[in-house]
């Protein structure tokens, strides 16, 4: 019988935040992601800052980890703009990524290099994206991805199918109680109408213990011990569960979550933990699909999110201005790629990053909790007109190319 | 209760905020004696007891003397000033000071709990009501000789003199926002611990249930329906309100989209300079003065509006801002302006920055949806702030100084 193992995946990104870019840039300036005079909203300095806290001593640890125990294994899905960024401002973290990847026991997932909404606009955008994601992996650490994922886990059976067809062995989605019923997300299972994909469930309990409520002291199990968490496992394991899927933010060690809370020596003393049990085991995802036999069909024909209580999608396509931005930007689709200018491309999908939609949900705002609401925006409406004055921008610039239609 | 003005009688927000609050307290079991320098028939005030300081019209408040005209103040000392002389301000006051004397020295009310003054106009009345009664003096204030000067000079220095006596003696000091706080703090040296923050709201009933027939801007409503956005701001022209800014601003946002129009509803020394202005700026068929408005002309400067603008230097509070959102505008309000300390769903820019105002005129008036979702969010939000909940806080704050705790 196979070891009951923990999968344990880490998202890495960050988008192209656009600068305050007004009405009298537009037509004139073309420089949407920089230069920046708002430190805060400055890619470079919050590449540096993330780096610094988070993807340095993050991967620092996992390739320790990796060296100290032969059974542990992390997958990973790393962005194309992560990586644009990396490249440009600091070369070391994506050496230190490959590092991980050598060991052959660090996974990378395959997502939408853009990190984007596409698969909701347009599937040949979509599937642009995902083949641009996977070339960039190829590039970078010269591995094939079998397991996709896409923005922010957004999934439902449209999505699992169209896994299935491109050949994906696995994917991921949320273990939303809703789609689950009465099951528990500690198995493998199949989406519902595929042949031959399998489906892992995010374990959201176990998952946000550690991501969103590991430093909160108001949280009545605070402080998280690895001991108290190892017991968690093993109870939500149960005699005959087959995978605890931990998924997270990887910005969630560092960043999220700062060093002095303990967060890192927390992580490295739960793997001594967990390993010290010879029943258990790390799987990285494509490896846990290969193991397990599916234990029943699930259907998702609503799409599920891992964000906020309502795990939809409403944060990023929650009202108008976000629904307005979108529908501009992907309206534009067939004249941009008409162009072939690859600058203009480019500028053009960083903006179908769904961060920039996210900075303009107001639910958040109107329901007072605005501390649940990461922007580095003063209001979401700012954020609408910089994104919106860009959008003219690239409007005007594929006016100027093709020499004739509407601004 | 020493106030300067209730309405129907008030030339600004300060009689609006004294019927309000009064209000509220009564309702919460307060009983009030408020103290006029006027006599007139206040309709709704049934809830306290009104006692009039002179025999003076209030018409002959508005006319002579000029509401809250801090200008014409020359004497500090009461001594030298004339007290059958009700043509001046001070002599006004004086009288105002005198009357409260009598009548706590006549026993025609008893010992309050607590001595409530209103701004500069009725704080050496409350101190001397202090001096006799020994009760707690609680000085409220709305606006200071800071704000009311603008970004010119400073003030009046007898009227910053009376204040600062004022702000001193009194045993606590509400603020109308944090802006004001800090201006006590540090314009006139008073401890941050004796200054409580309570901001104003509004009373939407007050404002009644009224069709907008869409007849009093004709013109206005006119070029709507060929598509023009109408900013407007509902003020007095004083250097305070930052319309030279605005004006500045708007012919900025003229440059990059044309279809705006701007209305300025009210009167005030600033207006010929403001005309001027416009001319000179080239924008003077895109500019419309009103002069002083009240009844329907008022309220449909607001309901005309599709975007309202609080460009003040320096606004302690600013209740115009929550009137027009009242009517349904979305509402751009400068950094100065105490208001926008409780509205989220807002725009906010420098007053001196036009360029910031001109790209959120502009982004507003061409986006449909964030024009409808400010307009939404803000309608939801403002409606939630509560007299109730500023007098809870003020009785709180008499109680306390009654068992005789220090904050």
């Amino acid at each position: 019988m196979s070891k009951r193992g923990i999968v344990l995946y880490l998202h890495v990104h960050q988008p192209w935040r656009v600068r305050d870019y007004t009405v009298f840039d537009t037509a004139e300036n073309h420089d949407y992601f920089g230069p920046f005079t708002e430190s805060h909203r400055n890619n470079k300095e919050i590449f540096e800052k993330v780096a610094n806290k988070s993807y340095r001593p993050m991967t620092k640890l996992l390739k320790e980890l990796l060296d100290t125990h032969p059974d542990f294994k992390v997958s990973l899905s790393i962005t194309g703009t992560l990586l644009e960024q990396a490249e440009q401002w600091g070369p070391d973290v994506i050496e230190s990524f490959k590092s991980l990847v050598n060991t052959g026991r660090c996974e990378i997932v395959a997502e939408t290099y853009y990190h984007s909404l596409a698969f909701f606009y347009s599937r040949s955008e979509f599937e642009h994206q995902v083949e641009k994601h996977r070339q960039k992996i190829r590039d970078t650490f010269g591995v094939e991805t079998s397991i996709f994922r896409n923005t922010e886990l957004s999934y439902d059976n449209n999505l699992a199918r169209w896994a299935d067809e491109f050949g994906f062995k696995g994917i991921l989605s949320e273990g939303w109680d809703p789609i689950l019923g009465w099951r528990s997300p500690n198995y493998v299972y199949k989406p519902v109408g595929t042949k031959n994909i399998k489906l892992l469930m995010k374990n959201y309990r176990l998952s946000d213990d550690v991501a969103f409520r590991f430093s909160n002291r108001a949280w009545e199990e605070y402080p998280l011990t690895a001991d108290k968490y190892d017991d968690w496992v093993n109870t939500s394991l149960g005699d005959d569960g087959e995978v605890i899927n931990l998924f997270m933010d990887f910005e969630t060690f560092g960043e999220n979550i700062w060093e002095d809370t303990g967060i890192f020596s927390f992580f490295k003393d739960f793997v001594g933990r967990w390993l010290a049990n010879p029943a258990n085991t790390f799987y990285m995802a494509s490896e846990a699909c290969d193991t397990f036999e599916a234990a029943d069909e699930i259907d998702t024909p609503y799409t599920t999110t891992w964000a906020d209580t309502e795990r939809d999608l409403s944060a990023w396509l929650g009202n108008g201005m976000q629904h307005e931005a979108m529908r501009h930007l992907y309206d534009l689709e067939g004249d941009i790629l008409r162009t072939s200018d690859e600058a203009l491309i480019g500028d053009w999908r960083r903006l179908t990053t769904s961060d920039h939609a996210y900075y303009m949900c107001t639910k958040y705002f109107t329901d007072g909790d605005v501390h649940a609401y990461f922007s580095p925006y003063e209001s979401p409406y700012d954020a609408f007109l910089y994104f919106i004055n860009a959008l003219r921008d690239v409007r005007f610039r594929l006016y100027e190319h093709h020499g004739h239609g509407d601004l | 209760m020493l106030g300067w003005e209730l309405p129907p009688h008030n030339s600004g927000g300060l009689g609006v905020a004294c019927y309000h609050l009064s209000k509220a307290l009564a309702q919460q079991g307060a009983s009030i004696d408020f103290v006029l320098p006027y006599d007139a028939y206040h309709p709704g005030t049934e809830y306290m007891t009104i006692h009039a300081a002179t025999t003076l019209n209030p018409i002959h408040k508005f006319g002579i003397m000029g509401a809250y005209d801090s200008k014409s103040v020359d004497k500090l000392d009461f001594d030298e000033v004339d007290m059958r002389d009700l043509q001046t301000m001070r002599g006004v006051q004086k009288r105002y000071v005198t009357f409260v004397e009598r009548m706590i020295k006549s026993k025609k009310i008893g010992v309050p709990d607590a001595i409530h003054a209103h701004d500069w106009l009725t704080m050496e009345a409350g101190m001397r009501a202090k001096q006799l009664t020994d009760a707690p003096l609680i000085v409220h204030v709305h606006a200071t000789e800071f704000d009311r000067a603008g970004s010119f000079g400073s003030g009046n220095p007898i009227v910053h003199e009376i204040e600062y006596q004022g702000l001193m003696m009194a045993d606590r000091i509400i603020a109308v926002s944090g802006i004001t706080k800090n201006i006590i703090i540090h314009r006139y040296g008073i401890p941050a611990d004796k200054i409580e923050v309570v901001h104003n709201a509004i009373d939407p009933n007050s404002l009644g249930s009224y069709d907008y027939d869409g007849r009093t801007y004709r013109y206005l409503e006119s070029l709507r329906r060929e598509g023009y956005t109408v900013v407007s701001t509902v003020t007095r022209f004083t250097a305070q309100k930052g319309l030279t800014q605005l004006v500045h601003g708007m012919a900025r946002a003229c440059e990059r989209y044309d279809k705006l129009v701007l209305l300025l509803a009210g009167d005030g020394e600033q207006r010929d300079e403001l005309i001027g202005l416009t001319a000179e700026l080239g924008i003077s068929d895109k500019v419309f003065f009103t002069g002083f408005v009240r009844g329907k002309q008022w309220r449909d400067a607001y309901n005309v509006a599709d975007v309202f603008v609080m460009s003040s230097v320096s606004e302690p509070f600013g209740l115009t801002a929550l009137e027009a959102a009242h009517y349904g505008s979305a509402l751009i309000i400068s950094k100065q302006s105490g208001v926008g300390e409780v509205l989220k769903s807002i725009m906010r820019y420098d007053f001196w920055d036009t360029d910031k105002l001109a790209d959120q005129l502009v982004g507003i008036a061409t986006s449909p949806a964030l024009s409808r979702q400010l307009r939404d969010d803000v309608k939801y939000e403002y409606a939630r702030l509560s007299w109730h909940d500023v007098a809870r806080k003020c009785m709180h704050l008499y109680t306390r100084m009654k068992i005789g705790a220090t904050v």
